[in-house]
């Protein structure tokens, strides 16, 4: 039955969404851990746990949200790698621009004068 | 009793396709919600220092506690993936019991969060307290307020499921559902990887 096979192929199964989530779980623990187990010097920085999480949200895109390259599910990956897109514009934009301004900020106890004279 | 003239022919009246464009529809309106958590992000990470002499979010948050909320929550996300299976392979009854774990599993985890509010709110550590707090409760009050409406979609959808059987509207309606409900388990990953975690970096 052709149309079970694509049916199964673009909905999951009972083995997929337990591959999924044994994978999750495994992901969450690492971070946690990383995190509340690891001493004063831990070894996993924010760079680990951005790679975990990231590697998370993989998983369940790929196997609870079914997304691929799979022909009913091409639309969606499209547009989510848009919306990623955006999300990554809006995001670090505004903590790129709110950092400069924090650095920036003229100090409130500085005149207009004095701030000019400084470059 | 011929199937097609039952309450469920009216009630699937007026609907053309085969349900696969309202899924993407139904998707492009969480990538747009997906914005929205972006933006609610964004500003907690602009404001996350910003404590104002109040308290931080290593000296509030409870990491044992969040653990069990995240297993909670993607535990229900598992179970709602059975009910998805059963709904394809047309049992009815395996439906509507693996959305019941669904909706328990996720009914516990709002109440684990409004807990959490409360006990952070009679420590003094309540929204007012500092911006940081705002955008906290902001952006985990957003998620959990999705979650919520997610747990009344799903009661109606059990419902229906009893009511009407699995007829096309119903599996249109429960395919829009269960992208939903993933959607708010990708949310959460974030908020406990750059909300909790992140502030005992």
């Amino acid at each position: 039955m052709k149309t079970d096979d694509r049916t199964a192929a673009a909905h999951g199964s009972a083995k997929s969404y337990t591959v999924g989530y044994l994978l999750s779980l495994l992901l969450t623990f690492a971070s946690f851990g990383a995190v509340m187990h690891a001493g004063p010097s831990h070894g996993l920085g924010l760079a680990g746990l951005v790679v975990l999480c990231v590697a998370q949200l993989l998983v369940q895109l790929v196997y609870f949200l079914h997304l691929g390259s799979h022909p009913d599910q091409r639309a969606n990956t499209a547009i989510f790698v848009c919306t990623g897109l955006l999300i990554a514009i809006v995001v670090a934009g505004s903590l790129w621009v709110m950092h400069n301004a924090n650095v920036n900020m003229m100090p409130t106890q500085m005149s207009a004068g004095q701030a000019f004279s400084r470059n | 009793m011929n199937t097609a003239f039952t309450p469920s022919h009216a009630h699937a009246g007026g609907h053309g396709d085969d349900g696969s464009m309202t899924t993407m529809g139904f998707w492009i309106y969480l990538m747009s919600d997906c914005l929205i958590f972006s933006v609610l992000f964004a500003t907690f990470g602009v404001l996350a220092a910003n404590t104002a002499g109040g308290p931080g979010g290593r000296d509030l948050f409870d990491l044992p506690f969040v653990l069990a909320e995240t297993l909670l929550l993607l535990t229900s996300s598992f179970t709602f993936g059975f009910a998805m299976l059963g709904m394809h392979a047309g049992r009815r009854t395996a439906v509507t019991r693996w959305l019941a774990v669904t909706l328990l599993l996720g009914l516990v985890f709002v109440g684990m969060e409004v807990h959490e509010f409360i006990a952070l709110i009679h420590e003094g550590a309540g929204p007012d307290t500092s911006a940081f707090l705002s955008a906290y409760f902001t952006l985990v009050g957003t998620h959990g307020l999705h979650v919520t409406f997610g747990l009344v979609w799903i009661a109606v959808m059990m419902h229906q499921v009893a009511h009407f059987g699995l007829d096309g509207i119903v599996r249109r309606r429960l395919a829009c559902l269960s992208l939903f409900w993933h959607f708010l388990d990708l949310i959460w990953i974030c908020v406990f990887t750059f909300i909790y975690l992140r502030a005992f970096l």
